[in-house]
């Protein structure tokens, strides 16, 4: 648990401002909106995984009674190839063409044609009364053959960037990135000992329980209004009116409850369908995606081929490493394969190594973010290989990784030196834990790994209102995905000297607040935290003047203090202090309400490094394996509300050992995902697994005033090489590909036996 | 200023240099008056200086001695 250090409200667990609406069924939904005379749209996806679109002919299901209105790809405006997302994130061009195909299908679901409805039942009718001609193309689906020079292209205009020179033919392809330092050869040569794997990660899906949807609603003067949950309503604003053909002022965005994300809300699939219903059929339109549609048409993270290879001398000092990453994009580039190199060694202090990726279409989904995005895949190869060294070297894997770790002052493999972080502090938690300490139960194994992520800061804005009575309300623009209501409370009360419970604060729509940038990249306790604290400082100045004014001194002879007014020392005024609520009653009389704003773009985000250990047990006769005990351990820099930083840190291992142990996209020869429901893609449920136990270390982030780093991804990169680094201590031999899946780890064994 | 492999093709091979600038967007006319193409090339990379990565921050100082290293936008899930 952390400390509370000198703070009064930061570090402590107050109960969540929403938790009672979210466990009681108030809280609204993407699916609960409604309005008068509203209809229902619903989507014609692609029955082929790669193929030509001859001819849509939408006459039948026109004419059918109850159906207002048919869109196709002819609907929507060409739009330019902006990028979506800096670190492989897609681009805007490709975003167009997944919601809605032009001319080509390149995934089995990919989205042709979507009506609107009276019902959902005429809905359905009428898509099947679509009729879609197809010139079926050779389904390319392995990523290494995909990558061949006469692979059968997805994207005739697929030129790969990221070389010295544009190819002159295109290809598969999409991006190649290069990290490079120190003299790899010899480095090896300087190895007593070197490791080589090669893995396949399986395609996985975020897996967020709440699937995606959305209404919208078109006015006359062609002004849209999308209620729908993501990651970011102002992004998803700016990415339907880009879609759409609008105006952002065109567009408004209201944000609704998201019962998930974890990255796959941060790009839009139904809201630019249901806006061009609406606009088409003059009512609102509300679309729903079943559980199927979620696997097989919204991005899942990449599929990936490792290889990797590191050597060592036998003190364990590394003396090389090298990484060659072939990520599965989808139909559409976008496979984020570049943090996924700068990731890979960010833990170690390495003065050789050799990082390529490729971002390589196939005809699968087009992927999404998903928590530390291409972290987990490269890593694992990463932390697999080091955990072989220390068993080849008789060495504790955690004394191998503390002798190579990274510090302060450390030539990050991206480039600069790290500032401060927590990395050793997290692997001398390890060391010293209990769960890593006690003995391995009889025929189990026990695994580590670390893991890393970045964090970003971006743009974030916030206001903060005092009302009559001294509460505190805050808007801000952020969507809670993990509890950051209560975390901008917390900032705000801590910042103002007032208590928890009176502060508010509310998730502004985009006419109501100012501009924030996604839910993502564990940024929002750091940067919208940041806005919110500057914010409640502007109401102080504020207040430090209206006091002064009060007392007839200046505006430096006051000072705030446990949230009131106070002189400053040595300032002979004989008066009493003023209290937030004293001064919000004469506020009137001051020069109106007290408010305070800060909108900026957050800079020196820390990095979160975290250490984690787990203990399997395998069933030898059926390859089951249990997870017997899990610790994760992690860098929080300070944490905000202790209760949600634990949770975060318990979500990510939940999601990894899911990753690990039994997820992934199973396709049949013809590109169709043959597991596309949550009986058959089996992610893990309560009674899975034991309690995960956490442990928060805080090396305070100095671009913060109260510390943050964030939190929300690193959680979910280290469970992956951890259960499989277990998973060879409990069956001696290591198993190199996930998931480790009854079927895998049997085949293992009895491979093993013979 | 360090330069990674991605940006070798347009400073001519060059990974490192000695550029005056007072902040961020200094350093990108710098750059683009050196090498055209690479300051625009550069709008939408994220920077690190003396360690600290910033995005998108035309204002941030850069002291005489500073270390400067451009790397591709981290975003997140």
């Amino acid at each position: 648990m952390a400390e509370a250090h000198d703070f009064r409200v930061v570090g402590t667990r107050p109960v969540r401002p929403d938790g009672a609406d979210k466990v009681t069924g108030r809280a609204q939904y993407g699916a609960d909106m409604n309005l008068p005379n509203m209809i229902y749209g619903k989507v014609l996806r692609s029955p082929h995984a790669h193929a030509l679109i001859k001819s849509i002919d939408a006459s039948k299901a026109l004419a059918m009674d109850g159906v207002y209105a048919v869109i196709t790809g002819d609907d929507f405006p060409t739009v330019g190839g902006g990028a979506l997302g800096g670190e492989g994130g897609g681009s805007m061009d490709g975003l167009a063409q997944n919601i809605m195909a032009r001319g080509k299908v390149r995934y089995h679901g990919h989205a042709v044609a979507a009506v609107a409805a009276k019902s959902l039942s005429v809905a359905d009718a009428a898509l099947a009364a679509i009729e879609v001609e197809y010139e079926k193309l050779e389904v390319v689906l392995d990523v290494l053959k995909a990558m061949e020079p006469d692979a059968v292209l997805i994207d005739e205009n697929c030129f790969t960037s990221g070389l010295p020179e544009k190819p002159e033919k295109p290809s598969n392809v999409a991006g190649v990135m290069t990290l490079a330092r120190g003299d790899l050869d010899e480095g090896f040569a300087q190895a007593d000992v070197i490791i080589e794997n090669e893995h396949v990660l399986p395609m996985a899906h975020q897996g967020y329980i709440e699937p995606h949807a959305c209404t919208a609603s078109v006015n006359e003067e062609g002004f849209a209004t999308v209620w729908a949950s993501s990651q970011g309503h102002f992004e998803l604003r700016g990415q339907v009116a880009t879609l759409t053909g609008k105006g952002i002022s065109q567009v408004k965005f209201v944000p609704l409850e998201i019962g998930g994300g974890f990255g796959g809300k941060t790009k839009v699939y139904l809201e630019p369908l249901a806006v061009m219903l609406s606009e088409k059929s003059g009512r609102p339109v509300k679309m729903m995606m079943t559980r199927e549609e979620v696997f097989r048409a919204t991005g899942p993270t990449s599929g990936t081929v490792a290889r990797v290879k590191v050597g060592a001398k036998n003190d364990g000092t590394i003396t090389a490493a090298q990484l060659w990453l072939a990520m599965e994009a989808g139909g559409f580039s976008g496979a984020p394969h570049m943090p996924a190199a700068m990731a890979v060694f960010a833990p170690y202090d390495l003065e050789n190594f050799k990082v390529e990726t490729f971002d390589v279409l196939v005809n699968k989904p087009a992927v999404a973010a998903y928590r530390a995005p291409g972290a987990p895949q490269s890593m694992h190869a990463m932390e697999v290989a080091l955990n072989e060294l220390a068993i080849t070297l008789n060495m504790d894997p955690i004394d191998l990784r503390m002798k190579n770790a990274a510090d302060e002052g450390t030539q990050a493999p991206y480039g600069p030196k790290f500032p401060v972080i927590g990395f050793k502090q997290c692997l001398e938690a390890a060391k010293k834990h209990p769960n890593y300490t006690k003995p391995v139960p009889e025929g189990a194994g026990r695994g580590v790994a670390a893991g890393f992520w970045f964090n970003i800061g971006q743009q974030s804005s916030a206001e903060v209102h005092i009302n009559d009575d001294g509460t505190v309300q805050v808007v801000e623009g952020s969507p809670d995905i993990g509890g950051s209501r209560a975390s901008m409370c917390i900032m705000a009360a801590e910042t103002l000297g007032v208590p928890y419970e009176a502060v508010r604060t509310i998730i502004g729509d985009t006419e109501s607040t100012g501009f924030c940038n996604v839910t993502g990249g564990s940024r929002t306790t750091f940067a919208t935290g940041l806005a919110v604290v500057r914010a409640c400082e502007d109401v102080i100045a504020s207040c430090k003047a209206r006091a002064a004014a009060t007392w007839g001194v200046d505006e430096d002879q006051v000072e705030w203090q446990d949230g009131q007014a106070v002189p400053a020392p040595g300032v002979n005024a004989d008066v009493k202090p003023l209290k937030l609520a004293d001064l919000a009653a004469k506020a009137h009389k001051t020069g109106g309400p007290i408010m305070g704003k800060a909108s900026l773009n957050a800079q020196g985000a820390g990095a979160s490094f975290a250490v984690n250990i787990v203990d399997l047990g395998i069933d030898r006769d059926t390859g089951k394996v249990d997870v017997l005990s899990y610790t994760a351990i992690q860098d929080a820099g300070i944490a905000i509300h202790p209760s949600y930083v634990e949770g975060q840190y318990q979500g990510g291992a939940v999601q990894g050992i899911g990753w690990a142990l039994n997820e992934e996209y199973i396709f049949n020869a013809d590109g169709v995902m043959e597991n596309a429901g949550f009986l058959d893609y089996r992610i893990p449920v309560a009674s899975d697994l034991p309690m995960i136990d956490t442990q928060i270390i805080e090396v305070p982030n100095p671009s913060h005033p109260f510390g943050v780093r964030g939190v929300g991804e690193t959680g979910i990169v280290a469970p992956l090489a951890a259960c499989t680094n277990a998973a060879r201590d409990a069956l001696g031999f290591l198993v190199r590909d996930l998931p480790l899946s009854p079927p895998r780890v049997l085949a293992a064994i009895d491979q093993q036996g013979a | 200023m360090h330069f990674n492999d991605r940006l070798l093709p347009l400073t001519g091979g060059v990974r490192q240099a000695d550029v005056a600038a007072e902040n961020y967007r200094d350093l990108l006319r710098a750059l683009e008056a050196r090498w055209p193409g690479l300051g625009e090339a550069l709008e939408d990379s994220s920077v690190a200086v003396d360690g600290q990565i910033y995005q998108d921050a035309w204002l941030e100082p850069i002291g005489a001695d500073s270390e400067v290293h451009f790397l591709p936008r981290i975003e997140g899930g």
